[in-house]
């Protein structure tokens, strides 16, 4: 079967089994490995993307689902050599260590700050608890977590000022 | 590809869903919602439909509305929404309360309020709603619509009332006065529970003159406590009344023990969520006690 995914806002269209689960889609059709695998049963979230913004697992989504889907994962943070806000915080707060659940971690955390930009660090341990680690104890990464928050608002308000003025200009 | 392979349709509309379902009949179809449960079953191969039929595309699926004093929440609704729509804080609480026991939110994302009620997991959180609220479940077939009580829906372990053929299209929450409560003991937030409890209670002048209470995770469905409920009545869900009504919710139960609990365990566990639930949904239903 025939579906189109428009994937860090590149469309690709390729021909799947309807059994193909999105997460082997995007590794192995689009080559994009930085989603990772974990329990493939939809506990442990390292395969979370965003789909149309919202976070889901893809390793229980057959790709065809998620036809015509726009969808985003970790590849799609970076621009060129400069990090996203949360890659930076997760970086500087030593939010990982072995790294396999990075990439879920990350995909999650946009999903939590764009629902809730000032979050407690509550918040963020509650919102996050989607996502296993088994290494760091959670601790850096609910710190990397809020410490992206204001960087990632005060992207947010340079790029909405800066489209005020484009649409004025 | 951990799934067994299977044929895929994905219709734009009901009746066409319905065709798909009749003319496939021998393949053993299935219907495809949000996929939360299936999927993880293909995964492990658990479940090998032969034939999917994925409702995605049928936008009238996804409606949330009020009927009158009705909330009318579409089989397809993504939970993540429900959860959040106005009409159903307004309309059902319990519902948007529950939900946030389903799984964690990226479940909830793709999860559907149809999808978790078909499924029929007797840990789950939405069947004792349905079944605490007098929930109508609205089945679509061939042969037209029918509206299934919760009472009847449910019957047994991951089995509902609906046929081969059928598809769940919308549930009605009939809207209830009072206070409400869902309550559940998980061992790690985000799992099944144990044991969960969805409660309503209405009060008035400080007496009890409705309650509804379901329990999941002691039986293979969801159950109405009904013995605690009549316990309930008429008193002013005082400590002693509360305690009296939850050892007349707890005397029938016979939960089977797995891994996770044995059979006292959970009915330990249940006398005290009942209790929870109870109180929390008393102290919600008003000042005037």
């Amino acid at each position: 079967m025939e579906i189109t995914l428009i994937v860090n806002g590149h469309p690709w269209t390729v021909s799947v089994e309807p059994r193909k689960l999105l997460v082997d889609v995007l590794r192995e059709d689009l080559g994009l490995v930085g989603t990772h695998i974990g329990c493939e049963h939809g506990v442990c979230g390292t395969c979370t993307v965003l789909l149309n913004g919202r976070s889901i697992r893809s390793c229980i989504t057959f790709a065809v689902q998620a036809d015509g889907a726009e969808i985003r994962t970790v590849e799609g943070l970076a621009r060129g050599a400069q990090l996203h806000p949360l890659q930076e915080a997760f970086w500087e707060h030593q939010g990982l260590q072995c790294g396999y659940c990075t990439p879920g971690m990350l995909m999650r955390s946009c999903e939590i700050l764009a629902d809730n930009p000032d979050p407690t660090p509550h918040e963020v341990r509650e919102e996050i608890a989607s996502n296993l680690c088994r290494c760091t104890g959670y601790q850096f990464i609910v710190e990397a977590v809020c410490a992206a928050a204001p960087r990632m608002r005060a992207a947010d308000s340079a790029a909405a000022t800066q489209s005020q003025a484009e649409a004025s200009a | 590809m951990k799934p067994p392979p299977f044929d895929y349709a994905v219709p734009t509309t009901l009746d066409e869903a319905l065709e798909l379902l009749a003319t496939h009949a021998d393949d053993e179809p299935r219907v495809l919602a949000g996929g939360q449960s299936l999927v993880p079953l293909m995964n492990f191969r658990l479940a090998q439909p032969r034939y999917l039929v994925d409702l995605r595309l049928i936008d009238d699926l996804r409606a949330i509305r009020a009927d009158g004093d009705v909330l009318v929440v579409g089989a397809m609704a993504r939970q993540s929404d429900v959860q959040r729509a106005p009409e159903v804080l307004v309309g059902a609480p319990l519902l948007a309360e529950a939900l946030g026991y389903v799984g964690h939110a990226p479940i909830r994302n793709s999860g559907t309020v149809g999808g978790s009620l078909a499924h029929a997991d007797p840990a789950a959180e939405l069947p004792a709603v349905a079944l605490a609220l007098d929930a109508e479940l609205v089945a679509a077939g061939s042969a037209g619509a029918r509206r299934i009580p919760a009472a009847e829906f449910f019957t047994g372990p991951f089995s509902t009332a609906l046929e081969p053929g059928e598809i769940l299209t919308e549930v009605r929450f009939p809207r209830r006065a009072g206070g409400h409560a869902f309550v559940e003991f998980a061992r790690t937030h985000g799992n099944f529970a144990l044991v969960g409890v969805a409660a309503v209670v209405e009060l008035d002048g400080g007496t009890v003159v409705r309650a509804a209470l379901a329990l999941s995770g002691v039986a293979g469905t969801p159950v109405r406590a009904t013995a605690a409920e009549q316990a309930l009545l008429g008193t002013a869900a005082d400590a002693d009344a509360v305690a009296a009504a939850v050892e007349a919710g707890v005397a029938g139960l016979s939960p089977s023990g797995d891994l996770h609990g044995s059979p006292e365990t959970r009915i330990d566990i249940a006398r005290s969520y009942l209790r929870r639930g109870i109180t929390l949904a008393c102290s919600r239903a008003g000042d005037r006690r």
